[in-house]
């Protein structure tokens, strides 16, 4: 469903991402992790079609997101990390304004938003302009427009930010189902609990290459990781052995 | 605990500022910095060469002319003044509740002083750059018609920097006392139609009162009733009036240090008051800023007006549509400049009005197509600073949600599409009226009023596109008011090719206009000859040129944005 080849990303002389390729079949939740900068986002931004690889392409259910970006966006829903949306609109005006660019419009789209609004406890909200939500509330919003049009597949950078535990659980099961139903899921996170408990593959990003990549038993065989915990194993891969020296850096308490 | 200076608290703001110089000249800014020094200068120029004419002229006067350029000075630092209240009271609202930073400053253990002085030299330094920057050519023009030397600089610094500190002072304290009544956002709302509505108001009492009598002689009755009024102070309790006193006694040579150590002390003064205020409202009216503006809106009046009528339109193109006005009727900042808007429309009518055209003598006939043609590129301008405020942040305002627009199948095509026509329809109206109703009251002949309107739609159209382009070449995406994205770089250069072009349009019709009245000035037939068509082929050439080109641009350039 969702492919990257050779993807590259540079800002000036800074590689971002670096030469990445993957395969994400239909109906799998894929797990993008690594350290802070790392290029996650980067490429997120890139499937999206938000950035334009400097090398390298990306393909939505065989369409170029850049090259046919119209058929291939339509099979795509994506979840920022930063909830900007306008603020002058009401919550129920937005998912009619994000249902429009999918071209969809009627009596259709008013049920699905009220069920959408329903799901994620927004219905009493749906006449208040979003200037007047809270941050987890604009990610709910986002969440619903990202479903609004049913997409093939969803890109989600770091989904939980923001969520209360009770959201946080709704969405996982969401995420489930959409998968389960042969939808695909291509998420950014940090939260390694989330990925592990959630992801059916995963890859662990480091300097914009891709070090890791597979099941998360996959990836513990590759590395020879034995019983060790995603973290220990995501802390050996990225280099976060100065972790160890926190207790120096935290001193000794006041 | 030792408190960090001020200067510390204000380093992010400076360092940002050197930050974004270093980015320019990284980019390759000095094309930019030629066209900012070469702009200015020119206006600096203009300025000082206007002033210095009119300061020459009136030394030669005997009587009036050593009292007039006081009162004028008085009258300069008195119109500075207002507009510094008023423009500090919108900037204190976004630097004391609004700004980014708040949050962390709040948090910080940093004095209520080291704040309120903080905030206030931001508050003084955003409002007040433009005033001070215009007060240049002007104090120049009167230290170098006086002779008043090098020294005058330095002392006519001394005399302008507090009368830019008290108004800083009273604009923060008006914000926090509104504040603190109202909610901030609600406040800001408040305050954009109030000043709004003020400058439209003062701008159009000017205009009714007809300043221009004032230089008819007959509308004197008595001359020394005219030099005890120049004599008097204006306003002897306003600062403006110690500064041009000030500033004049040096120029004189008459020093007299009490305007001086009036303005100065009452600065002191006012910072002071100023700063027990903030200790007492602050803390309470920040809480307050935190609160949101809660309004329900069903919205459903525009869906079933605008959206009907949009009916024949795709999906996505209405939808859009339909988001671009919502979002402009509900954001207060934008909507209540029409009020401005409107007032300066009426101010352009009633001066094509009260043109002596058809007074007395008989109607000039050429006089008449002279005004009618220029008019052309009067309203033209007017149009240009219109779509310079609501149609060049067009493209800058989407930046935030520009994530949302890339990552779904809408044709950026379609996204220009309706930010022209959003934008160009109403524009296109308002041309048309303005150049009819100017027309019609010059009683025109058909030939130019067909002229007429058929040249400002092709202008009109080709100025929405220019708009949309240099908002979209030179985009603010990080501003948070829409109102400041016009006074950027991109907008001076959308105003600089807009008079180009309007120059090059009205020159090429200017031969087809000439040879109009030239042949009724004759006595001859007059019809429209072949000449006449290629100059109307050209004119229409021109305009097409520059509504597709730039569209164009801007598409390509909308295409290579990245998030």
């Amino acid at each position: 469903m969702i492919r990257l080849e050779n993807l590259t990303k540079l800002y000036g002389s800074f590689v971002a991402v670096d030469d990445i390729s993957l395969h994400v079949p239909r109906g799998v939740l894929y797990g993008c992790l690594g350290p802070n900068g790392a290029g996650k986002t980067t490429t997120l931004r890139m499937i999206a079609g938000i950035l334009r690889p400097t090398q390298g392409r990306v393909l939505l259910g065989g369409d170029d997101v850049h090259v046919n970006p119209l058929s291939a966006k339509m099979r795509l829903g994506f979840i920022p990390d930063r909830p900007f949306v306008y603020d002058k609109l009401t919550g129920a005006e937005f998912l009619r304004f994000v249902a429009g660019l999918y071209g969809q419009e009627g009596d259709a789209v008013e049920r699905r938003i009220a069920e959408l609004l329903e799901v994620f406890e927004l219905t009493s909200w749906k006449d208040e302009l979003v200037e007047a939500y809270s941050h987890g509330m604009r990610q709910k919003l986002i969440i619903s427009s990202a479903l609004i049009h049913r997409p093939e597949c969803i890109v989600v950078d770091e989904p939980m930010v923001g969520l209360d535990p009770k959201a946080a659980r709704l969405l996982k099961d969401i995420f489930r189902q959409f998968v389960g139903r042969g939808g695909t899921v291509f998420m950014s996170t940090h939260s390694l609990e989330v990925a592990e408990a959630m992801c059916d593959h995963i890859a662990i990003i480091q300097h914009g290459k891709i070090v890791a990549a597979g099941t998360v038993s996959d990836v513990r065989r590759q590395h020879q990781a034995g019983d060790a915990s995603l973290e220990e194993l995501f802390l050996r891969l990225t280099g976060g052995a100065q972790i160890r020296e926190l207790a120096e850096v935290l001193g000794r308490g006041p | 605990m030792k408190q960090p200076s001020l200067a510390h608290v204000l380093q992010p703001k400076w360092r940002t500022a050197l930050q974004r110089l270093r980015e320019e000249r990284a980019k390759g800014g000095t094309g930019k910095l030629v066209i900012l020094v070469l702009v200015g200068g020119a206006f600096w120029a203009g300025v000082f060469g206007v002033l210095y004419r009119i300061l020459k002229a009136l030394r030669s006067v005997e009587e009036l002319g050593p009292l007039i350029p006081g009162k004028m000075l008085g009258l300069i630092l008195l119109s500075f003044i207002s507009i510094l209240v008023l423009s500090n009271v919108i900037t204190a609202l976004s630097s004391f509740f609004l700004a980014k930073d708040l949050d962390l400053l709040v948090s910080a253990p940093v004095d209520w002083l080291r704040l309120y002085l903080a905030k206030l030299g931001e508050t003084l330094l955003h409002s007040s750059w433009m005033v001070a920057l215009m007060a240049v050519p002007i104090l120049t023009a009167y230290g170098v018609v006086y002779k008043g030397g090098v020294l005058f600089a330095l002392y006519a610094v001394l005399a302008i920097v507090p009368m830019l500190i008290l108004p800083a002072v009273v604009g923060c304290a008006v914000t926090l006392v509104l504040v603190n009544i109202f909610p901030a956002r609600r406040t800001r709302d408040l305050l954009s139609i109030i000043a709004l509505g003020a400058a439209g108001g003062v701008i159009l009492l000017f205009r009714v009162i007809r300043p221009e009598q004032l230089a008819r002689p007959e509308g004197f009755r008595n001359l020394l009733d005219f030099v005890i009024l120049l004599r008097g102070p204006t306003s002897p309790f306003l600062p403006s009036e110690w500064a041009a006193q000030a500033i004049m006694g040096y120029l004189r040579n008459e020093i007299d240090p009490l305007p001086l150590a009036l303005l100065w002390s009452t600065a002191a003064a006012f910072v002071t008051l100023g700063a027990l205020l903030h200790r007492a409202l602050y803390a309470q009216g920040f809480t307050k800023a935190q609160e949101g503006a809660e309004r329900f809106i069903r919205g459903g009046l525009w869906r079933w007006t605008v959206g009907s009528l949009l009916g024949w339109l795709p999906v996505a193109k209405r939808e859009f549509v339909l988001k671009d006005i919502k979002l402009f009727f509900r954001d207060t900042t934008q909507w209540s400049q029409l009020i401005l808007l409107a007032v300066l429309v009426v101010v352009y009518l009633f001066n094509i009005q009260a043109l002596p055209l058809h007074r007395g003598e008989p109607v000039g006939f050429f006089y008449v197509n002279l005004v009618s043609f220029l008019n052309l590129g009067l309203a033209g301008f007017v149009l240009a600073s219109i779509a310079a405020r609501f149609i060049f942040p067009a493209v800058s305002l989407e930046g935030r949600q520009m994530w949302l627009l890339r990552s779904s199948p809408l044709d950026l095509r379609a996204l220009l599409w309706s930010k022209y026509w959003v934008g160009t329809l109403p524009l296109l109206i308002l041309g048309l009226i303005l150049t009819g109703v100017t027309n019609a009251l010059l009683e025109v002949t058909p030939f130019m009023m067909i002229l007429s309107l058929a040249t400002m739609a092709g202008l009109t159209l080709a100025i929405s596109a220019l708009a949309l382009t240099f908002g979209t070449l030179y985009p603010q995406f990080e501003t948070e008011n829409a109102a400041q994205i016009p006074t950027s770089f991109g907008g001076l250069v959308f105003m600089m090719t807009t008079i180009a072009l309007l120059a090059a349009v009205l020159g090429t019709l200017s031969r087809a206009v000439y040879t109009y009245v030239h042949s009724a000035w004759e006595g001859q037939a007059i019809g429209i000859t072949p000449e006449m068509v290629g100059w109307f082929v050209m004119a229409a050439a021109l305009c097409t040129a520059a509504t597709i080109v730039p569209l164009r641009m801007a598409l390509r350039k909308m295409e290579s944005f990245e998030f």
